[in-house]
C-alpha cells in the first residue's frame, strides 16, 4: 500500500471473522471440572485475607466451599447479598490487587485461588438457571430518586428496592449500566452482559427507570429533592482530561479514549469501526489499556503507550500492563506527550519529551524529545467530575472536596436528603466493586433515615 | 540396594507386593501384565465351583477426594464369574511361566468338608504356591452361607482351614473379613485350625453414597442397589489396627500375615510390614492407576530401606509392635506442644479456629495492623495435635516434647484412678 498523504484510519482491517475471535471472552468461564479442582483449593481460612481484601466484604471462603459441595446456588446467593454486580466484578475486578493477592496460597506457591474465576461460575449458573434469590420486604411507602444507573446506582437502587422502598433511577443514556455497558472493554464482558445484569438487579421489582434524563437538562437535584424522600447521586465522571497542547481540539485523529470505547460496546459491528494503522495512547490507566488494547484487536498496526512515568505508578495494575503486551501493545514509560504535529488538519505526530524525577522526587521534563508517527491519538488520562449539572443553578449547593462531592462514611453529602456515591465521591478506589459497596451503604443509610423519620 | 525377597510360609517372591484377590487378577491376561510390571506375586481372584457366578451391572461405588481422586473404593463383583477349568489352566500356565513369582490362589465353595477336599486337587494340580481361604466377601456370596458368613463364625474358620490342611500339601491362608467385633477371635480360630498365615483385612460393609435423583445406594444396579465391600485409602486405618491386634495378641504372636487394606505406596507397606507384616496385597491402588505403581513401590521401599539401614524386609518387620500398646500403659507425664514454624505459617487461621472453636482455646490470633499471627498459649496447649492436622502447610506446626521432670506413670499406677491396683 503506497503511504497516503492523508491519517490512514480504516475500517475492516482485519476479517470479521477475525475481528470476532479477538473480541471473545478474554477468560472463558470455568466448566463443572476446573471449578471443582479450583475451589477444592481454597483452605477455608478463618477471618479469611481475601474477604477483607474484597471492597464489598463478599464471604468468600464460604462460597467457595459452596461451590466444591455442589451448592452453587448457595455460593450465588453469598456473593449477590454482599454485592448484587457479583457477576460484573467477577469479570472486570483486579483481583490481581485485591482478594487474590491476599490469598494465602499467594505465600507457600505463588499461585492464589481463582477467586474471580469460582465468583463468575456461581452467579452465571445462578442467572442461567434463571433463580432470584432476593425478596423485597414490606412496602414503605417512601420514594427515593436515583440518579445514575452506573454500578453504584444500581447497587443502591437494589438495595434499598429490597428494603421495601420505591426506586426511580434516571440516567442520561439510553442504558443503564453506566461504565459496565459503555466503558469496559468489550472481551471482559461478552454476550451483552451488562444488560442482562442490569434484567436482573430491576428483577426484584420497585423500581422504574427513566432514560435520556440529563441532569441539569431534564431534571434538577432541587426538583428531586422536593418530589423523592431521599436522593442518591451516581453520577460517574462525566469530563475527561486534556493534554492542554495546541490543536488538541482542532486536529482530527485526536480522540478521548472513553467515547471511543463508548461507541465500541454499542456498536453491531464492530468491522464497521474505523481505527488508525498506527496509534498513540496515552496514559497509564485501565482506560490507556483498553483503548490500546482494543484499538490492536481491530486492527492497528502499531499501538504505542506512552506514560510519564514509572510502570509501578501506573493506574492499570501489572497484569493488566502484562496483558495489553502480551496483545502487541508498546508500553514506552518516561515521556510526555508536548507538541501534536498535524497535517491537513489531522494529526500525524506526537512529539514527547522524556520525564524523570528530579532530586525532591517531582517530575521534570529532560528537554530531550521524540516524536511517534501516527494516525490517531487516544488521551486516556483520566475523567473528572462536572459539577454544573448539580450545583449550576441549585438553590444550595453540594460542598466538594478535591472537585468530587464530599460525602461522610454513610455517603451521605452534604445536602439533607441527598447520598452520593461510586466515581462521583472521593471515597475509597475508582473500581466497579467500590461503586457497588457505595451504594449499598448508601442504600442502607438512607433506609435507617426514612424510617427514623417515620 | 536392599534385598526385598520374601519367603512367606514357604511361598517365595521377588518383592512383597502381591495383587490381592479381586478384579486385576481374575484372569491370565490380567496377572501376566502385572507380572510383567514387577509385581511380586499374586492371589488369584477366587474361584468357586461350577456353575460360575453371574455379576451384575454396575458394580463399583467410590468416595471421591476434592480434587476427584478415589479415597474409598466400594464393590459388589462376586467371586470368579468363568468357568472353573478356564482358570485352573490359566493358573498354570502363569506358574510355569512366571515361577519366582508367588501365585496363590483364592478359594470360596460352600461349607461342607467334600465341597472344599473335593476342589483342592485341582488347584494343586496347577502348581500354585498356596491357596487363601476367602471367608471376606461382605456381599453376594455371604447370603450363599459363604465368605464372610463363614468368616464371622470363628469355629467355621478353624473347621475349614483344618479341612483344607488336612488335604493339601499347600500353604493354607486364611482371610479374614474386618466385619467383625473382635478380629483376634477369628485369627486364634485361623491358627488352632492349622492355618500357615492370615491375610487381612477383606473389605468392610459400606454403602458409599445414595444417588439423591434416583434415591437409591451406589452402585445402582436397575433402581436399588446393595451394601458392598469397602476398600481403598480410607480403610488403612482399620486394617493397620486389625494387623497390629493380631501381631500382638499373645495367642497368635508370630502367626505370618499377608496385610491388605488400603495400601497404595511404598511407605504404605512399610508401615504394615512393621507391624509384623510377611507380605502385602494391593488393589484398589491399581485398579486406579493401573499396575505400574509397582515401580514406586520397589524403588520406594529399596531406598527406604537404604537410609535406614535395613538389608532386608525381616531387619525391620514387626519392629514397630512393641511399641503399639494399651492406652493404660501410655505415659500419663509425658507432655508435648504445639510449635507454629512463623516462618512456614501462611497465615490462613485455621489452627486458631480449630483450637478456638472445638479445643482448647490456646492459639492466640494476634491480628492487626495489616499483619496476621498466631502464637501457641503454651500454658494452655495439651499437646492435642489438632492444630497440627488441621495446618496445610507440611512441618509448620510440630509437637515437641516437653520436660516435665516427672517419671514415667501409667494409668495403672496413677494415684488419680480410683480403680488402681494397690501397690505391693
Amino acid at each position: 500500500m503506497t503511504q497516503s498523504a492523508t491519517p490512514d484510519i480504516a475500517a475492516g482491517r482485519l476479517r470479521p471473522d477475525e475481528i470476532a475471535a479477538n473480541f471473545e471472552d478474554i477468560k472463558p468461564p470455568l466448566d463443572r471440572k476446573k471449578a471443582l479442582i479450583e475451589s477444592s483449593r481454597c483452605y477455608f481460612c478463618h477471618d479469611a485475607p481475601c474477604i477483607e481484601a474484597c471492597p464489598t466484604s463478599i464471604d468468600i471462603p464460604n462460597f467457595v466451599r459452596m461451590i466444591n459441595t455442589g451448592n452453587t446456588l448457595g455460593a450465588a446467593e453469598k456473593i449477590l447479598e454482599a454485592n448484587i454486580l457479583g457477576g460484573m466484578c467477577a469479570r472486570v475486578c483486579p483481583t490481581e490487587i485485591l482478594c487474590e493477592d491476599k490469598c494465602v496460597r499467594n505465600t507457600s506457591e505463588d499461585k492464589p485461588v481463582s477467586i474471580g474465576m469460582l465468583q463468575r461460575y456461581a452467579v452465571d449458573d445462578l442467572m442461567e438457571k434463571g433463580r432470584y434469590p432476593f425478596t423485597r420486604r414490606a412496602p414503605t411507602g417512601k420514594r427515593v430518586a436515583v440518579v445514575g444507573g452506573g454500578p453504584a446506582g444500581l447497587s443502591c437502587a437494589h438495595r434499598l428496592a429490597m428494603l421495601g422502598h420505591d426506586v426511580t433511577i434516571f440516567d442520561a443514556k439510553s442504558k443503564l449500566g453506566g461504565l459496565n455497558e459503555y466503558g469496559i472493554a468489550a472481551y471482559k464482558t461478552v454476550n451483552n452482559f451488562a444488560q442482562a445484569e442490569v434484567d436482573f438487579v430491576l428483577f426484584i421489582g420497585g423500581i422504574s427507570v427513566k432514560t435520556d434524563q440529563v441532569l441539569g437538562r431534564d431534571i434538577t437535584l432541587d426538583q428531586l429533592r422536593r418530589d423523592f424522600n431521599a436522593v442518591f447521586l451516581g453520577l460517574g465522571l462525566s469530563g475527561v482530561n486534556a493534554l492542554g497542547l495546541e490543536g488538541e481540539e482542532q486536529l482530527s485523529g485526536v480522540m478521548d479514549a472513553v467515547g471511543y470505547i463508548a461507541d465500541l460496546r454499542q456498536s453491531p459491528d464492530k468491522a464497521r469501526l474505523k481505527v488508525g494503522r498506527k496509534i498513540v495512547v496515552i496514559g497509564g490507566g485501565n482506560t490507556a489499556i483498553d483503548i490500546s488494547v482494543q484499538t490492536k484487536k481491530l486492527g492497528a498496526e502499531d499501538v504505542t503507550l506512552v506514560y510519564r512515568r514509572a510502570p509501578e505508578n501506573m493506574g492499570a495494575t501489572w497484569h493488566e500492563q502484562e496483558f495489553a503486551q502480551v496483545n502487541g501493545v508498546k508500553i514506552k514509560h518516561w515521556a510526555r506527550p508536548v507538541r501534536l504535529i498535524g497535517q491537513n488538519g489531522a494529526v500525524k505526530e506526537v512529539e514527547f519529551e522524556r520525564t524523570a524525577l528530579d532530586d525532591r522526587g517531582r517530575l521534570i521534563g529532560t528537554g530531550e524529545t521524540f516524536s511517534i508517527l501516527c494516525d490517531q491519538v487516544f488521551k486516556a488520562i483520566g475523567q473528572k467530575f462536572v459539577k454544573d449539572p448539580v450545583n449550576g443553578k441549585a438553590q444550595e449547593s453540594l460542598d466538594l472536596v478535591d472537585g468530587k462531592i464530599a460525602v461522610n462514611e454513610d455517603m451521605k453529602t452534604s445536602l439533607a436528603n441527598v447520598w452520593a456515591g461510586g466515581d462521583c465521591v472521593t471515597s475509597g478506589i475508582d473500581l466497579t466493586v467500590q461503586s457497588v459497596e457505595d451504594g449499598k451503604v448508601a442504600a442502607h443509610a438512607i433506609d435507617r433515615t426514612l424510617r427514623g423519620a417515620k | 540396594m536392599a534385598d526385598l525377597r520374601t519367603n512367606f510360609v514357604g511361598i517365595k517372591s521377588p518383592n512383597p507386593f502381591w495383587l490381592a484377590s479381586a478384579p486385576p487378577t481374575d484372569k491370565e491376561f490380567n496377572v501376566v501384565r502385572a507380572f510383567k510390571a514387577g509385581w511380586g506375586g499374586v492371589v488369584w481372584k477366587t474361584l468357586g465351583e461350577d456353575p460360575p457366578v453371574v455379576n451384575v451391572s454396575s458394580r463399583y461405588g467410590a468416595l471421591h477426594s476434592a480434587d476427584q481422586r478415589m479415597i474409598g473404593f466400594n464393590n459388589i463383583e462376586l467371586i470368579t464369574d468363568r468357568p472353573l477349568d478356564i482358570n485352573l489352566r490359566e493358573i498354570k500356565q502363569v506358574k510355569r511361566d512366571w515361577p519366582d513369582r508367588a501365585v496363590v490362589v483364592s478359594l470360596m465353595v460352600p461349607c461342607t468338608e467334600d465341597a472344599w477336599k473335593s476342589i483342592l486337587p485341582h488347584v494343586e494340580e496347577t502348581g500354585a504356591d498356596a491357596i487363601e481361604l476367602n471367608f471376606g466377601c461382605p456381599h453376594g456370596m455371604s447370603e450363599r452361607g459363604m465368605g464372610s458368613a463363614v468368616g464371622q463364625v470363628p469355629e467355621y474358620v478353624g473347621m475349614v482351614a483344618k479341612w483344607c490342611k488336612q488335604h493339601t500339601r499347600m500353604p493354607v491362608i486364611v482371610k479374614l473379613t474386618p466385619n467383625i467385633t473382635d478380629i483376634r477371635k477369628p485369627a486364634r480360630a485361623a491358627k488352632e485350625g492349622g492355618a500357615d498365615a492370615v491375610s487381612l483385612i477383606n473389605t468392610i460393609n459400606s454403602i458409599t453414597s445414595i444417588d439423591l435423583d434416583i434415591m437409591a445406594p451406589t452402585p445402582t444396579v436397575d433402581g436399588k442397589g446393595t451394601h458392598g465391600g469397602y476398600c481403598g485409602p480410607a480403610v488403612k486405618p482399620i486394617a493397620m489396627h486389625m494387623v497390629a491386634d493380631i501381631a500382638r495378641d499373645k495367642d497368635t504372636f508370630g502367626l505370618p500375615i499377608s496385610a491388605i487394606g488400603g495400601i497404595a505406596n511404598w511407605r504404605d507397606a512399610a508401615e504394615f510390614i512393621s507391624l509384623s507384616a510377611g507380605t502385602v496385597q494391593v488393589c484398589t491402588a491399581a485398579m486406579h492407576y493401573g499396575f505400574k505403581i509397582v515401580d514406586d513401590m520397589i524403588s520406594g521401599l529399596g531406598n527406604w530401606m537404604d537410609e535406614k539401614g535395613y538389608a532386608t524386609i525381616e531387619d525391620f518387620r514387626g519392629k514397630a509392635v512393641p511399641n503399639v500398646t494399651d492406652w493404660q500403659f501410655l505415659n500419663i507425664n509425658y507432655k508435648s506442644i504445639a510449635q507454629i514454624d512463623q516462618d512456614k505459617c501462611i497465615k490462613c487461621g485455621l489452627c486458631h479456629i480449630a483450637c478456638e472453636d472445638t479445643s482448647h482455646q490456646s492459639i492466640a490470633k494476634l491480628n492487626g495492623g495489616g499483619k496476621r499471627r498466631y502464637e501457641v498459649i503454651e500454658a494452655e496447649c495439651v499437646g492435642c495435635n489438632l492444630c497440627a492436622h488441621v495446618c496445610p502447610v507440611p512441618d509448620c506446626i510440630t509437637m515437641v516434647s516437653v520436660e516435665t521432670g516427672k517419671p514415667y506413670l501409667n494409668w495403672t499406677q496413677d494415684p488419680r484412678n480410683p480403680m488402681r491396683k494397690a501397690a505391693e
